[in-house]
Protein backbone atom coordinates (compact mmCIF):
# COMPACT_ATOMS: atom_id res chain seq x y z
CA UNK A 1 0.00 0.00 0.00
CA UNK A 2 1.11 3.37 -0.66
CA UNK A 3 0.82 5.80 1.53
CA UNK A 4 0.89 9.77 0.84
CA UNK A 5 -0.22 13.00 2.45
CA UNK A 6 -2.28 13.69 -1.28
CA UNK A 7 -3.14 11.74 -3.89
CA UNK A 8 -3.28 13.40 -6.85
CA UNK A 9 -4.58 11.25 -9.92
CA UNK A 10 -3.95 13.14 -12.97
CA UNK A 11 -0.34 13.76 -13.74
CA UNK A 12 -0.45 17.16 -16.21
CA UNK A 13 0.42 20.78 -15.45
CA UNK A 14 -2.35 20.84 -12.83
CA UNK A 15 -1.14 17.86 -10.99
CA UNK A 16 2.36 17.92 -11.19
CA UNK A 17 2.24 22.11 -9.49
CA UNK A 18 -0.05 21.05 -6.91
CA UNK A 19 3.25 18.93 -5.57
CA UNK A 20 4.90 21.97 -5.20
CA UNK A 21 2.00 23.92 -3.61
CA UNK A 22 1.57 20.89 -1.32
CA UNK A 23 5.79 20.35 -0.17
CA UNK A 24 5.64 24.14 0.73
CA UNK A 25 3.23 22.88 3.10
CA UNK A 26 5.71 19.90 4.44
CA UNK A 27 2.71 17.95 2.76
CA UNK A 28 3.76 14.71 0.73
CA UNK A 29 2.29 13.73 -2.79
CA UNK A 30 2.06 10.62 -5.29
CA UNK A 31 0.29 10.97 -8.67
CA UNK A 32 -1.40 8.21 -10.45
CA UNK A 33 -1.85 8.55 -14.20
CA UNK A 34 -2.76 6.57 -16.63
CA UNK A 35 -0.46 7.34 -19.31
CA UNK A 36 3.55 6.22 -19.01
CA UNK A 37 4.46 9.74 -18.64
CA UNK A 38 3.66 12.62 -16.67
CA UNK A 39 2.85 15.52 -18.45
CA UNK A 40 -0.85 14.87 -19.27
CA UNK A 41 -2.29 16.33 -22.93
CA UNK A 42 0.98 18.86 -22.68
CA UNK A 43 3.22 15.48 -23.30
CA UNK A 44 0.70 12.98 -24.66
CA UNK A 45 -1.44 15.39 -27.37
CA UNK A 46 0.63 18.74 -28.23
CA UNK A 47 4.12 18.49 -26.77
CA UNK A 48 6.01 20.81 -29.76
CA UNK A 49 3.01 23.31 -29.76
CA UNK A 50 3.40 26.59 -28.01
CA UNK A 51 1.42 28.10 -25.11
CA UNK A 52 1.38 31.81 -24.60
CA UNK A 53 -0.73 32.28 -21.78
CA UNK A 54 1.56 30.90 -18.66
CA UNK A 55 2.32 33.70 -16.70
CA UNK A 56 6.12 35.27 -17.22
CA UNK A 57 6.64 32.78 -20.18
CA UNK A 58 5.96 34.76 -23.41
CA UNK A 59 5.93 31.55 -25.28
CA UNK A 60 6.50 28.22 -24.27
CA UNK A 61 6.01 24.68 -25.41
CA UNK A 62 4.01 22.12 -23.89
CA UNK A 63 6.61 19.66 -23.67
CA UNK A 64 8.85 22.21 -21.91
CA UNK A 65 6.68 23.43 -19.37
CA UNK A 66 5.97 19.65 -18.17
CA UNK A 67 9.58 19.36 -18.31
CA UNK A 68 10.20 22.83 -16.40
CA UNK A 69 7.47 21.71 -13.72
CA UNK A 70 8.88 18.23 -13.03
CA UNK A 71 12.43 20.28 -12.16
CA UNK A 72 10.66 22.59 -10.11
CA UNK A 73 8.57 20.05 -8.00
CA UNK A 74 11.90 17.43 -7.75
CA UNK A 75 13.05 18.60 -4.39
CA UNK A 76 9.22 17.43 -3.48
CA UNK A 77 10.00 13.48 -4.55
CA UNK A 78 6.47 12.78 -5.84
CA UNK A 79 5.73 9.17 -5.77
CA UNK A 80 4.44 8.20 -9.24
CA UNK A 81 1.95 5.20 -10.21
CA UNK A 82 2.22 5.93 -14.28
CA UNK A 83 0.69 3.44 -16.78
CA UNK A 84 -2.40 2.70 -14.39
CA UNK A 85 -5.73 3.73 -14.33
CA UNK A 86 -7.01 4.97 -11.26
CA UNK A 87 -10.24 2.25 -11.03
CA UNK A 88 -12.24 2.77 -7.41
CA UNK A 89 -12.15 4.58 -4.43
CA UNK A 90 -13.39 3.65 -0.77
CA UNK A 91 -13.41 5.82 1.94
CA UNK A 92 -12.46 4.45 5.75
CA UNK A 93 -13.92 4.73 9.04
CA UNK A 94 -11.42 7.36 9.64
CA UNK A 95 -12.08 9.44 5.98
CA UNK A 96 -9.14 8.76 4.77
CA UNK A 97 -9.45 6.88 0.98
CA UNK A 98 -8.02 4.30 -0.45
CA UNK A 99 -7.58 4.37 -4.47
CA UNK A 100 -7.01 1.29 -6.16
CA UNK A 101 -5.96 1.31 -9.71
CA UNK A 102 -6.84 -0.64 -12.91
CA UNK A 103 -4.17 -3.14 -11.97
CA UNK A 104 -4.37 -3.12 -8.49
CA UNK A 105 -1.88 -1.15 -6.82
CA UNK A 106 -3.45 0.33 -3.73
CA UNK A 107 -2.67 4.13 -2.71
CA UNK A 108 -3.81 5.61 0.95
CA UNK A 109 -4.00 8.85 1.42
CA UNK A 110 -6.44 11.29 3.72
CA UNK A 111 -6.80 13.55 1.00
CA UNK A 112 -7.65 13.02 -2.86
CA UNK A 113 -7.24 15.75 -5.33
CA UNK A 114 -8.28 14.72 -8.91
CA UNK A 115 -6.90 16.62 -11.39
CA UNK A 116 -8.09 14.66 -14.29
CA UNK A 117 -7.87 16.72 -17.19
CA UNK A 118 -10.18 15.05 -20.11
CA UNK A 119 -10.00 11.86 -18.15
CA UNK A 120 -7.83 8.99 -19.05
CA UNK A 121 -6.19 8.46 -22.60
CA UNK A 122 -7.79 5.35 -23.64
CA UNK A 123 -7.23 3.54 -27.37
CA UNK A 124 -9.45 4.57 -29.99
CA UNK A 125 -10.83 1.52 -31.43
CA UNK A 126 -12.35 0.49 -35.17
CA UNK A 127 -16.04 0.28 -36.00
CA UNK A 128 -15.99 -3.48 -36.56
CA UNK A 129 -18.96 -5.55 -35.42
CA UNK A 130 -17.20 -8.57 -33.37
CA UNK A 131 -14.09 -6.37 -32.41
CA UNK A 132 -14.87 -7.10 -28.60
CA UNK A 133 -14.93 -11.17 -29.47
CA UNK A 134 -11.40 -10.82 -30.28
CA UNK A 135 -9.92 -8.86 -27.96
CA UNK A 136 -7.47 -10.50 -26.32
CA UNK A 137 -7.61 -13.25 -28.65
CA UNK A 138 -5.87 -11.52 -31.38
CA UNK A 139 -7.02 -8.10 -30.98
CA UNK A 140 -4.46 -5.87 -29.05
CA UNK A 141 -4.53 -2.13 -28.99
CA UNK A 142 -1.29 -1.53 -27.64
CA UNK A 143 2.32 -4.07 -28.09
CA UNK A 144 3.47 -4.63 -24.56
CA UNK A 145 5.33 -7.36 -25.29
CA UNK A 146 6.83 -7.69 -28.59
CA UNK A 147 8.44 -11.03 -28.36
CA UNK A 148 4.96 -12.56 -28.19
CA UNK A 149 4.51 -11.33 -31.81
CA UNK A 150 7.82 -13.27 -32.48
CA UNK A 151 6.80 -15.91 -35.66
CA UNK A 152 3.43 -14.40 -36.14
CA UNK A 153 1.24 -13.05 -38.73
CA UNK A 154 0.65 -9.64 -37.54
CA UNK A 155 -1.62 -6.29 -38.93
CA UNK A 156 -0.81 -3.11 -38.07
CA UNK A 157 -3.24 -0.40 -39.05
CA UNK A 158 -3.06 3.34 -38.51
CA UNK A 159 -0.70 6.37 -39.78
CA UNK A 160 0.97 7.77 -37.10
CA UNK A 161 4.46 7.33 -35.31
CA UNK A 162 3.11 4.69 -33.42
CA UNK A 163 1.58 2.56 -36.32
CA UNK A 164 5.15 3.11 -38.13
CA UNK A 165 7.93 2.61 -35.44
CA UNK A 166 6.21 -0.64 -34.25
CA UNK A 167 5.23 -2.03 -37.77
CA UNK A 168 9.63 -1.14 -38.49
CA UNK A 169 10.44 -2.74 -34.92
CA UNK A 170 8.30 -6.15 -35.85
CA UNK A 171 9.27 -6.56 -39.23
CA UNK A 172 12.31 -7.74 -37.79
CA UNK A 173 10.05 -9.98 -35.24
CA UNK A 174 7.24 -11.51 -36.52
CA UNK A 175 6.87 -13.71 -39.63
CA UNK A 176 4.95 -11.50 -41.40
CA UNK A 177 4.17 -7.72 -40.77
CA UNK A 178 1.06 -5.51 -42.91
CA UNK A 179 0.54 -2.46 -42.19
CA UNK A 180 -2.63 -0.65 -43.64
CA UNK A 181 -3.48 2.50 -43.88
CA UNK A 182 -6.67 4.52 -44.84
CA UNK A 183 -4.44 7.26 -47.18
CA UNK A 184 -1.46 6.83 -48.96
CA UNK A 185 0.52 9.52 -47.03
CA UNK A 186 1.49 8.87 -43.29
CA UNK A 187 1.81 11.49 -40.42
CA UNK A 188 5.31 10.64 -39.03
CA UNK A 189 8.77 11.36 -38.47
CA UNK A 190 10.68 11.60 -42.02
CA UNK A 191 13.02 8.77 -40.75
CA UNK A 192 9.89 6.35 -39.76
CA UNK A 193 8.22 6.84 -43.26
CA UNK A 194 11.23 6.18 -45.20
CA UNK A 195 12.53 3.40 -43.30
CA UNK A 196 8.72 1.95 -43.85
CA UNK A 197 9.51 2.36 -47.49
CA UNK A 198 13.03 0.55 -47.45
CA UNK A 199 11.63 -2.71 -45.79
CA UNK A 200 8.46 -2.45 -48.11
CA UNK A 201 10.99 -2.55 -50.68
CA UNK A 202 13.04 -5.35 -49.39
CA UNK A 203 9.55 -7.12 -49.18
CA UNK A 204 9.84 -7.19 -44.59
CA UNK A 205 6.55 -5.25 -44.50
CA UNK A 206 3.39 -5.87 -46.56
CA UNK A 207 1.93 -2.48 -47.17
CA UNK A 208 -1.56 -1.91 -47.75
CA UNK A 209 -2.58 1.73 -48.96
CA UNK A 210 -5.41 3.69 -48.96
CA UNK A 211 -7.29 0.33 -47.16
CA UNK A 212 -9.22 -0.16 -44.17
CA UNK A 213 -9.87 -3.83 -42.02
CA UNK A 214 -13.24 -4.06 -42.75
CA UNK A 215 -14.23 -7.05 -41.03
CA UNK A 216 -12.97 -10.10 -38.64
CA UNK A 217 -13.15 -13.47 -39.04
CA UNK A 218 -12.21 -16.46 -36.74
CA UNK A 219 -14.03 -19.57 -35.23
CA UNK A 220 -12.69 -18.55 -31.78
CA UNK A 221 -9.71 -16.52 -32.09
CA UNK A 222 -8.50 -14.19 -34.94
CA UNK A 223 -7.77 -16.14 -38.26
CA UNK A 224 -8.24 -13.41 -40.89
CA UNK A 225 -9.28 -9.92 -41.78
CA UNK A 226 -10.74 -8.38 -44.91
CA UNK A 227 -8.97 -5.20 -46.18
CA UNK A 228 -10.83 -2.96 -48.35
CA UNK A 229 -9.18 -0.60 -50.99
CA UNK A 230 -10.82 3.03 -50.23
CA UNK A 231 -10.27 3.77 -53.78
CA UNK A 232 -11.32 0.77 -55.37
CA UNK A 233 -13.19 -0.61 -52.88
CA UNK A 234 -11.83 -4.25 -54.01
CA UNK A 235 -11.58 -6.82 -50.66
CA UNK A 236 -8.86 -8.89 -49.62
CA UNK A 237 -8.73 -11.45 -47.60
CA UNK A 238 -5.60 -11.47 -45.49
CA UNK A 239 -4.77 -14.36 -42.53
CA UNK A 240 -3.40 -13.12 -39.65
CA UNK A 241 -2.63 -14.33 -36.17
CA UNK A 242 -2.30 -10.60 -34.64
CA UNK A 243 -4.80 -7.32 -35.52
CA UNK A 244 -3.36 -4.45 -34.10
CA UNK A 245 -4.94 -1.13 -34.29
CA UNK A 246 -3.13 2.01 -33.39
CA UNK A 247 -5.70 4.90 -33.80
CA UNK A 248 -4.00 6.69 -31.15
CA UNK A 249 -5.95 7.55 -27.53
CA UNK A 250 -8.75 9.53 -26.92
CA UNK A 251 -9.96 11.36 -23.19
CA UNK A 252 -12.65 9.35 -20.71
CA UNK A 253 -13.73 10.32 -17.89
CA UNK A 254 -14.05 6.82 -17.12
CA UNK A 255 -14.13 5.24 -13.72
CA UNK A 256 -14.43 8.32 -11.90
CA UNK A 257 -17.38 9.20 -12.83
CA UNK A 258 -19.11 6.34 -11.01
CA UNK A 259 -16.99 7.85 -7.51
CA UNK A 260 -20.19 9.42 -6.24
CA UNK A 261 -19.02 12.63 -7.67
CA UNK A 262 -21.50 15.52 -8.54
CA UNK A 263 -21.03 15.35 -12.50
CA UNK A 264 -22.34 18.05 -14.82
CA UNK A 265 -21.17 18.70 -18.22
CA UNK A 266 -18.44 15.56 -18.37
CA UNK A 267 -16.75 17.41 -15.61
CA UNK A 268 -16.57 17.40 -11.66
CA UNK A 269 -18.68 20.11 -9.99
CA UNK A 270 -16.50 22.09 -7.51
CA UNK A 271 -16.96 24.45 -4.50
CA UNK A 272 -15.24 27.30 -6.54
CA UNK A 273 -15.94 30.21 -3.90
CA UNK A 274 -13.47 28.52 -1.27
CA UNK A 275 -11.12 25.29 -2.21
CA UNK A 276 -11.97 23.32 -5.38
CA UNK A 277 -13.71 20.54 -2.68
CA UNK A 278 -15.96 18.01 -4.92
CA UNK A 279 -19.64 17.06 -3.05
CA UNK A 280 -17.47 14.42 -0.93
CA UNK A 281 -15.68 16.35 2.02
CA UNK A 282 -11.85 14.92 1.39
CA UNK A 283 -11.83 14.82 -2.71
CA UNK A 284 -11.15 18.01 -4.45
CA UNK A 285 -11.29 18.42 -8.35
CA UNK A 286 -9.00 20.75 -9.86
CA UNK A 287 -7.80 21.80 -13.57
CA UNK A 288 -9.52 20.87 -16.58
CA UNK A 289 -11.41 17.97 -15.14
CA UNK A 290 -13.92 20.36 -12.77
CA UNK A 291 -16.70 22.61 -13.71
CA UNK A 292 -18.53 26.19 -11.91
CA UNK A 293 -19.97 29.27 -12.82
CA UNK A 294 -17.07 30.51 -15.47
CA UNK A 295 -14.86 27.50 -15.10
CA UNK A 296 -12.41 28.60 -17.90
CA UNK A 297 -10.44 25.26 -18.73
CA UNK A 298 -6.88 27.21 -18.86
CA UNK A 299 -3.45 25.67 -17.46
CA UNK A 300 -2.91 28.41 -15.40
CA UNK A 301 -6.20 28.84 -13.63
CA UNK A 302 -5.69 24.79 -13.04
CA UNK A 303 -2.30 26.16 -10.70
CA UNK A 304 -4.60 28.89 -9.08
CA UNK A 305 -7.19 25.97 -7.98
CA UNK A 306 -4.10 23.79 -7.18
CA UNK A 307 -2.87 25.92 -4.61
CA UNK A 308 -6.30 26.65 -3.15
CA UNK A 309 -6.67 23.30 -2.69
CA UNK A 310 -3.13 22.54 -0.86
CA UNK A 311 -4.05 25.17 1.29
CA UNK A 312 -7.48 23.53 2.33
CA UNK A 313 -5.92 20.06 1.98
CA UNK A 314 -3.27 21.12 4.99
CA UNK A 315 -6.36 22.38 7.29
CA UNK A 316 -7.83 19.13 6.48
CA UNK A 317 -5.01 17.06 7.69
CA UNK A 318 -3.96 19.25 10.30
CA UNK A 319 -7.20 20.91 11.41
CA UNK A 320 -5.41 22.12 15.01
CA UNK A 321 -2.72 23.58 13.42
CA UNK A 322 -2.22 27.85 12.77
CA UNK A 323 -0.58 28.57 9.91
CA UNK A 324 -0.03 31.61 7.21
CA UNK A 325 1.32 31.51 3.88
CA UNK A 326 4.49 32.49 3.50
CA UNK A 327 6.31 33.65 0.48
CA UNK A 328 8.93 31.59 -1.13
CA UNK A 329 10.91 34.68 -1.63
CA UNK A 330 10.88 34.66 2.43
CA UNK A 331 10.58 31.67 3.40
CA UNK A 332 12.43 29.90 0.37
CA UNK A 333 11.93 26.43 -0.69
CA UNK A 334 13.18 23.36 1.46
CA UNK A 335 12.42 20.29 -0.13
CA UNK A 336 12.15 16.84 1.34
CA UNK A 337 15.45 15.72 -0.19
CA UNK A 338 17.29 18.13 2.08
CA UNK A 339 18.24 20.86 -0.92
CA UNK A 340 17.35 24.36 0.02
CA UNK A 341 16.87 27.21 -1.86
CA UNK A 342 16.70 30.71 -0.88
CA UNK A 343 17.16 34.52 -1.29
CA UNK A 344 20.57 35.32 -1.21
CA UNK A 345 20.94 37.85 2.26
CA UNK A 346 22.01 41.16 1.99
CA UNK A 347 25.58 42.25 2.78
CA UNK A 348 25.21 44.77 5.08
CA UNK A 349 28.63 46.44 5.25
CA UNK A 350 29.80 50.43 5.20
CA UNK A 351 31.50 51.58 2.23
CA UNK A 352 34.91 53.35 3.35
CA UNK B 1 -21.98 43.35 -41.04
CA UNK B 2 -20.20 41.06 -39.12
CA UNK B 3 -22.83 38.03 -38.55
CA UNK B 4 -23.42 35.50 -40.77
CA UNK B 5 -26.47 32.98 -40.33
CA UNK B 6 -25.54 29.41 -40.13
CA UNK B 7 -28.22 25.71 -40.02
CA UNK B 8 -26.38 23.85 -37.90
CA UNK B 9 -28.25 19.78 -37.35
CA UNK B 10 -26.92 18.63 -33.91
CA UNK B 11 -26.46 14.88 -33.50
CA UNK B 12 -29.94 14.37 -32.34
CA UNK B 13 -30.92 15.89 -36.04
CA UNK B 14 -32.04 18.81 -34.41
CA UNK B 15 -31.72 21.98 -37.24
CA UNK B 16 -30.86 25.19 -35.14
CA UNK B 17 -30.37 28.27 -37.18
CA UNK B 18 -27.99 30.46 -35.64
CA UNK B 19 -26.08 33.62 -36.25
CA UNK B 20 -22.27 33.95 -35.99
CA UNK B 21 -19.77 36.36 -35.62
CA UNK B 22 -17.16 36.81 -38.08
CA UNK B 23 -15.27 39.59 -36.41
CA UNK B 24 -14.67 37.16 -33.55
CA UNK B 25 -11.49 34.72 -34.87
CA UNK B 26 -14.31 32.12 -34.39
CA UNK B 27 -14.51 28.78 -35.94
CA UNK B 28 -17.39 26.67 -36.59
CA UNK B 29 -16.67 24.39 -33.66
CA UNK B 30 -16.76 27.23 -31.15
CA UNK B 31 -19.54 28.25 -32.89
CA UNK B 32 -21.20 24.83 -31.90
CA UNK B 33 -19.59 25.60 -28.30
CA UNK B 34 -20.98 28.72 -28.12
CA UNK B 35 -24.36 27.84 -28.21
CA UNK B 36 -24.10 24.22 -26.71
CA UNK B 37 -25.69 22.44 -29.46
CA UNK B 38 -23.30 19.59 -28.16
CA UNK B 39 -22.40 18.71 -24.84
CA UNK B 40 -19.09 19.85 -23.34
CA UNK B 41 -16.46 17.43 -23.30
CA UNK B 42 -17.70 15.86 -26.45
CA UNK B 43 -16.28 18.36 -29.13
CA UNK B 44 -13.49 20.38 -29.42
CA UNK B 45 -11.48 18.28 -26.97
CA UNK B 46 -8.29 19.00 -28.41
CA UNK B 47 -9.29 22.50 -27.88
CA UNK B 48 -8.80 22.97 -31.82
CA UNK B 49 -5.95 21.87 -32.94
CA UNK B 50 -7.16 19.39 -35.29
CA UNK B 51 -5.61 16.77 -33.26
CA UNK B 52 -9.14 15.16 -32.46
CA UNK B 53 -12.02 14.71 -34.49
CA UNK B 54 -14.59 15.19 -32.13
CA UNK B 55 -15.63 18.47 -34.02
CA UNK B 56 -16.06 16.26 -37.61
CA UNK B 57 -19.12 17.98 -39.55
CA UNK B 58 -20.53 17.18 -42.73
CA UNK B 59 -20.95 20.23 -45.30
CA UNK B 60 -24.34 20.20 -46.70
CA UNK B 61 -24.45 23.80 -48.50
CA UNK B 62 -22.34 24.09 -51.75
CA UNK B 63 -20.49 26.64 -50.30
CA UNK B 64 -16.74 26.98 -50.92
CA UNK B 65 -14.63 26.04 -48.36
CA UNK B 66 -11.00 26.40 -47.63
CA UNK B 67 -8.64 23.70 -48.55
CA UNK B 68 -8.13 20.96 -45.67
CA UNK B 69 -4.63 21.82 -44.72
CA UNK B 70 -2.20 18.62 -44.04
CA UNK B 71 -3.21 18.30 -40.25
CA UNK B 72 -6.85 18.32 -41.03
CA UNK B 73 -6.25 15.53 -43.81
CA UNK B 74 -4.61 13.50 -41.61
CA UNK B 75 -7.30 13.68 -38.69
CA UNK B 76 -9.76 12.91 -40.84
CA UNK B 77 -8.16 10.03 -42.24
CA UNK B 78 -8.40 8.13 -39.01
CA UNK B 79 -11.39 9.59 -38.10
CA UNK B 80 -14.66 7.51 -37.56
CA UNK B 81 -18.52 7.73 -39.62
CA UNK B 82 -15.94 10.17 -42.23
CA UNK B 83 -17.46 10.87 -45.32
CA UNK B 84 -16.80 12.60 -48.67
CA UNK B 85 -18.04 15.99 -47.29
CA UNK B 86 -16.06 15.56 -43.78
CA UNK B 87 -15.04 18.68 -42.49
CA UNK B 88 -13.32 19.60 -39.04
CA UNK B 89 -14.89 22.26 -37.16
CA UNK B 90 -12.64 23.80 -35.84
CA UNK B 91 -10.74 24.30 -39.19
CA UNK B 92 -13.18 26.08 -40.49
CA UNK B 93 -13.08 30.25 -39.76
CA UNK B 94 -15.90 32.44 -39.83
CA UNK B 95 -15.82 34.58 -42.41
CA UNK B 96 -18.42 36.27 -44.73
CA UNK B 97 -18.72 34.39 -47.94
CA UNK B 98 -19.63 31.41 -45.62
CA UNK B 99 -23.20 33.36 -45.04
CA UNK B 100 -26.24 30.37 -45.20
CA UNK B 101 -23.51 27.57 -44.42
CA UNK B 102 -25.50 24.38 -43.85
CA UNK B 103 -23.64 21.48 -41.70
CA UNK B 104 -24.74 18.36 -39.63
CA UNK B 105 -22.28 17.02 -36.89
CA UNK B 106 -21.03 13.46 -37.17
CA UNK B 107 -21.42 11.38 -34.37
CA UNK B 108 -19.64 11.24 -31.40
CA UNK B 109 -16.98 8.56 -31.38
CA UNK B 110 -18.68 6.71 -28.87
Amino acid sequence: MIKTDILIIGAGPTGLFAVFEAGLLQLKCHLIDALPQAGGQCSEIYPKKPIYDIPGYPEVLAGELVDNLMEQIKPFQPGFTLGERAETIDKLEDGTFVVTTNKGTKHHAPVVAIAGGLGSFEPRKPLLDNLAKYEDNGVAYMIKEPEMYRGKKVLIAGGGDSALDWSIFLADIADEVTLVHRRNEFRGALDSVEKVQHLKNEGKINLMTPSEVVALHGENALEKVTVQNVDTSEETEVEVDHFIPLFGLSPKLGPIADWGLEIEKNAIKVDNSYDYQTNIPGIYAIGDVNTYPGKLKLILCGFHEATLMCQSAYQRIFPDKKYVMKYTTVGGVTGFDGTKKEAPKAVVKSID
Amino acid sequence: MSDIKLKIIDREGVLHEVDAPTDMNMNLMEVVRSYELAPEGTIGICGGMAMCASCQCYVLSDHQLPEKSDDEEAMLSEAFFVKDNSRLGCQIHMTDDLDGLEVELAPAED
